[in-house]
């Protein structure tokens, strides 16, 4: 039963990060360019961990808490050029 | 039997984690306004995330996954709050905005921002 | 003497749990580990918390991200069902204005984040004075009713657990 959840799992996540793809490749404004990357890393963590839950091993996690830290600050970096024309004052 | 029960619990956890990522990168896809787009994946997406990391963690037993699921939840505010800037900063005139309590400018489109006072 | 090595207990604490969950082991050495950086690092970073918050009931705070990830679940289930079902000429999105009575930076970003993860709400800006949020709202009928489900349920709470 766990195996066909994990399935089914991977495959919405791996169809959100299409879904994803798509708005980067067609967005109205620069925020939702943004926007889309920040979901697609949201999506990565999860078939990260999907990936971990499928073959047991304990050291996906980390790939994941270093995929949230460097997604934030990208995003963060990202949105802070988008407002003040430079990241670093 | 408890360990028949675990799997249903964490196999749930898992579908209901799918289920949501997909509808928060749907939401992005569906929704008209700019701003409607940026709720989609702040919740949807987080949650999903979260019952996914919240399965790994009571199926395998380890703590680590919590650490992820208290930055993620501790972090998407700010990117939405730091998103939602730039769409006010870029593409929402004051005039389409209610009015502050006290008629203050709201921050992001005040000409001026000074520092505010640091107190010791 | 406590005071001393420990001048600021809560993040002492926090650091320890964090470093205990991260290494997922629980052993001496662990522990250890933990209680040097527990003392190491609000040190590092005291000149960094000259202001810091007050708690007056840290015990209240539990209750309040009690009630913070019940709601995030249920919102979670209502913004899916707009996301899904409704039509998109019927999302009725608003932003609104919340006067806030809270006072310390801290208060005011706790209760940002919480509007942020809760009902079909996201802050948007706050005012130049910081007297009020801007909060836009992806479904909201009756945008008064928001506003005072933001502070009757969030923040009078934190008003009692923040100075």
């Amino acid at each position: 039963m766990i195996a066909l959840a994990l399935t089914f799992a991977i495959g919405c996540f791996a169809v959100a990060m299409l879904l994803n793809l798509w708005r980067l490749a067609f967005a109205a404004t620069h925020t939702d360019r943004i926007l889309a990357v920040d979901t697609m890393v949201v999506n990565v963590i999860a078939l990260i961990v999907l990936y971990g839950i499928k073959t047991a091993s304990g050291i996906n996690f980390e790939a994941a808490l270093l995929f949230a830290f460097t997604g934030f600050v990208s995003t963060i970096g990202f949105a802070k050029y988008l407002l003040r024309g430079s990241i670093i004052e | 039997m408890i360990g028949a029960g675990l799997d249903i619990l964490i196999a749930a956890l898992l579908v209901l984690g799918g289920v949501f990522g997909l509808v928060g990168s749907y939401g992005l896809l569906r929704l008209k306004g700019a701003m409607q787009r940026l709720h989609a994946p702040t919740k949807a997406s987080t949650v999903g995330l979260g019952a996914v990391l919240m399965a790994s963690a009571i199926g395998a037993g380890s703590t680590q996954e919590i650490l992820v699921t208290l930055f993620i939840f501790l972090t998407a505010p700010l990117t939405a709050l730091y998103l939602a800037k730039t769409l006010l900063h870029r593409h929402i005139t004051p005039a389409e905005l209610p009015t502050a309590a006290g008629g203050a400018d709201w921050a992001a489109q005040s000409p001026a921002q000074p520092p505010v006072a640091q107190k010791d | 003497m406590i005071r001393k090595i420990f001048p600021h207990p809560f993040l002492s604490v926090t650091l320890g749990i964090l470093w205990m969950l991260l290494v997922n082991r629980l052993a001496l050495g662990s522990l250890v580990m933990a209680t040097i950086l527990a003392i190491i690092i609000p040190h590092a970073s005291a000149a960094y918390w000259r202001a810091r918050p007050r708690l007056i009931r840290p015990l209240a705070l539990l209750g309040y991200i009690g009630i913070v990830l019940y709601d995030v679940i249920l919102s979670s289930f209502a913004v899916a069902k707009i996301i899904l079902v409704m039509p998109s000429a019927q999302i009725k999105s608003a932003f609104i204005t919340v006067p806030i009575d809270l006072s310390s930076p801290e208060a005011i970003t706790v209760l940002a984040g919480t509007i942020t993860m809760t009902p079909g709400t996201l802050t948007v800006d706050i005012a130049a004075d910081r007297r009020s949020l801007l909060v836009h709202s992806l479904h909201a009928p009756d945008p008064e009713a928001i506003r005072d489900q933001i502070k009757s349920r969030y923040e009078a709470r934190l008003k009692r657990i923040f100075a």
